[in-house]
């Protein structure tokens, strides 16, 4: 009977002291990094995104609210169906909490869907349509590095101030490219520009040669390439070919990484505008942390991949000052949150589920003013969060009043 | 003016569907040979066109070998790979169904690419074309359109790889329908006992041919590095494509292949202009219809 006793007590000891570990489901915090391994965008999300992800666990001390966080990860091969089925068996069988990275814009639609309909947080950072926080959003979803509104507003708005007027574009025949052309189209419009055409290629495209010259034949001052990865950099290397820039005529790449920038050389990169939602060689604390993360991965960092850092940070952060791994309770939080990391300084959630923070106007640097491998940008301008992302109540999203 | 539009425009399009209906026909016909001698579907030509034009890359990023040099060396080395590949794993399967050399090779496209994409990374290296071949040349149309104006502005190294595909493919043609030993490689295909018994070391002819199969997509490679970055996914979307073109062309015929590759080329470059969503998947319909009307392909003979 005393034994019984005892044993009574220590149960509900155990399960009365520490209150909030209780709020944990199934006793652990697990973080999907569903990404592309081995495709056109590996290099600029993939194996880096999940170290990224491991970097942040690290430094968030592994564990939140007692329990282990652990990284899971897998490759959706760029298929809005291969990730959706993925994300709902992790959610089913293996008990994730969170899905980040997300890169493509088809499937962060898919995946924030499945999040929205299971109640997990989805934290979109590789993916780029403006979808996801305008009439797709979610209440547990978030969108965390960049969008097309950024970029349109960005280079879109610097391109056409400096006289470039007129535009044609050549686009991704997909969810992210129809969305990219629509934002810059829209900014170039506000701006008193005008839009001549677009050409909407097959996505992936390895010869732009047709589509060139349908943009040459356009008389636009202005080629905007409303696509990303491979096909940007065999535009814009083809593009020399049938000498459109030394005809007078301009390229504005859309979307481009820095490890676009280290495929295509400076070469040809140079003097192309971009915009960035970060850049390693911003200060000591993004140089620092580029450092890291190259001994680990071989290479400086992308925004998507610092990004990652940032979403696994902050969603550690939120599930802490929460007291649960519970989705709606946890993005309640974030929506609360000021995000301060070596990803965004002052950074804000918005109803939406966007994460607000400075972007960058940059320029790609020439040979000559490069000092080696990765030294490829000059900050020409730093965009602040409230004017570079969209206004969230012109969002479309029928969370925001 | 066809379609409304300028003859200059209209003739550079059906040139550029020309110089990528070049990579067709290279491609198709490496398949169409390997086909028609070794009865082997080799699936992984399109990795070995990539290897080809990374093999280009390293050349002259690594040890300064120029592009005129890759021409000839990268065909070779990428001849040596086939060899390795034949007497290693392929023969094994000659007197298995077709889906097993599908399979081996297939297999092997992912171990490659798993390769490359690791040591390389996804987005691809830059390779800077000869000068020679840089620019663009002028071609007048005023002699058919009576405008002294009118001209076509084509770059170079297009119509270089325009030329030289045609000469390929037209030698390739010659040596195997040609020549005697064409003539040996025909008759070992039809009855490989038969040739034996007339002194005709088989086996090496086969091996040799699939080394020559493997050695073109290698060139196309080459050509390749010129006109586009190069990763490791190039060949992985090339390849699907022309497998359609060698359908449609009909297995193992080699004036098929090179003409359905020329031809289709023009044919996607009508509908880039045209309605350009559909320029992939064009040659699609194209296959499922030649399919329905004439199964064995355009030029290939019914079994």
């Amino acid at each position: 009977m005393l034994k019984r006793l005892a044993l009574a007590a220590m149960v509900g000891g155990l399960a009365a002291h520490p209150a909030a570990a209780a709020e944990i489901s199934d006793d652990a915090v697990r973080i999907g990094v569903l990404t592309d391994m081995a495709a056109v965008y590996a290099d600029l999300s993939g194996k880096g995104s999940v170290i990224a992800a491991e970097m942040a666990v690290e430094d968030f001390g592994g564990k939140a609210l007692g329990k282990p966080v652990t990284v899971i990860s897998a490759d959706h091969q760029n298929k809005a169906d291969i990730a959706a089925a993925k994300a709902r068996e992790w959610i089913d069988t293996q008990g994730v909490d969170m899905i980040t990275d997300l890169v493509t814009s088809s499937v962060a639609l898919a995946v924030s869907e499945v999040g929205r309909e299971k109640n997990r947080v989805t934290m979109v950072v590789g993916a780029a349509t403006s979808r996801l926080t305008g009439k797709d959003c979610s209440p547990v979803g978030f969108h965390w590095a960049y969008d097309t509104y950024a970029l349109a507003n960005g280079t879109g708005t610097a391109v056409v101030k400096n006289g470039g007027d007129s535009w044609f574009f050549i686009t991704a025949d997909y969810a992210f490219g129809h969305s990219l052309e629509s934002d810059v189209s829209k900014i170039v419009e506000a701006n008193g520009g005008k839009v001549l055409g677009a050409v909407r290629h097959p996505f992936p495209s390895s010869d732009f040669a047709s589509f060139l010259l349908q943009a040459q034949a356009s008389g636009a001052k202005i080629i905007g390439l409303a696509n990303a990865g491979a096909d940007t950099i065999n535009a814009i290397k083809q593009a020399s070919e049938f000498g459109i820039v030394a005809g007078g005529q301009n390229l504005a790449g859309l979307l481009m990484f820095v490890t676009d920038i280290h495929s295509l050389g400076l070469k040809s990169a140079q003097g192309l505008y971009m915009t960035t939602g970060w850049y390693w060689d911003l200060n000591d604390e993004t140089r620092k942390w580029a450092a890291r993360f190259e001994e680990k991965a071989g290479n400086k960092p992308t925004m998507v991949q610092v990004g990652v850092y940032s979403s696994v940070l902050n969603y550690l952060k939120a599930v802490e000052q929460a007291g649960t791994d519970e989705a709606t309770a946890v993005s309640t939080t974030l929506k609360s949150m000021q995000i301060d990391d070596v990803f965004a300084k002052g950074g804000k959630v918005q109803p939406n589920g966007r994460m607000a923070h400075d972007m960058y106007l940059a320029q790609v640097k020439s040979p000559a003013e490069s000092k080696g491998a990765w030294d490829y940008l000059n900050i020409a301008r730093t965009i602040p969060g409230d004017e570079a992302f969209r206004d969230p109540a012109a969002s479309g999203c029928p969370l925001v009043n | 003016m066809i379609f409304d539009l300028p003859l200059s425009y209209l003739g550079l399009q059906l040139l550029i569907g020309l110089q990528n209906g070049a990579f067709y026909a290279l491609l198709s016909l490496g398949l169409a040979v390997i086909f028609g001698m070794l009865n082997v579907i080799n699936f992984a030509h399109g990795a070995q066109y990539m290897m080809g034009a990374f093999l280009t890359w390293m050349l002259l990023d690594w040890v300064g070998v120029s592009y005129w040099w890759s021409l000839l060396l990268v065909p070779l080395a990428l001849g040596a790979f086939g060899i390795l590949i034949e007497r290693a794993l392929l023969r094994w399967l000659y007197d298995l169904d077709h889906l097993y050399g599908l399979l081996l090779t297939f297999g092997l496209v992912l171990i490659i690419e798993g390769v490359f994409v690791e040591s390389f990374g996804a987005s691809g290296l830059p390779y800077n074309k000869p000068d020679l071949l840089a620019g663009a040349q002028r071609i007048p149309l005023g002699a058919l359109t009576g405008n002294e104006k009118d001209v076509m502005m084509m770059p170079v190294y297009r119509l270089w790889i325009i030329g030289v595909s045609l000469a390929i493919c037209l030698a390739t043609w010659f040596g195997i329908e040609k020549t005697r030993l064409g003539s040996y490689l025909r008759a070992a295909t039809e009855n490989p006992m038969l040739v034996r018994a007339f002194g005709i070391n088989v086996p090496v002819m086969i091996m040799l041919t699939y080394a020559f199969g493997t050695a073109l997509a290698g060139f196309t490679g080459v050509l390749a590095a010129g006109l586009q970055a190069v990763t490791p996914h190039m060949g992985a979307n090339l390849i699907i494509v022309v497998f359609a073109v060698v359908v449609i062309g009909g297995m193992g015929s080699i004036m098929g292949s090179v003409l359905t590759g020329f031809a289709l080329g023009l044919v996607e470059a009508f509908v880039r202009i045209a309605y350009p969503e559909a320029s992939n998947i064009v040659i699609f319909v194209i296959m499922i219809v030649v399919l329905l009307v004439r199964p064995a392909g355009l030029f290939g003979r019914e079994a």
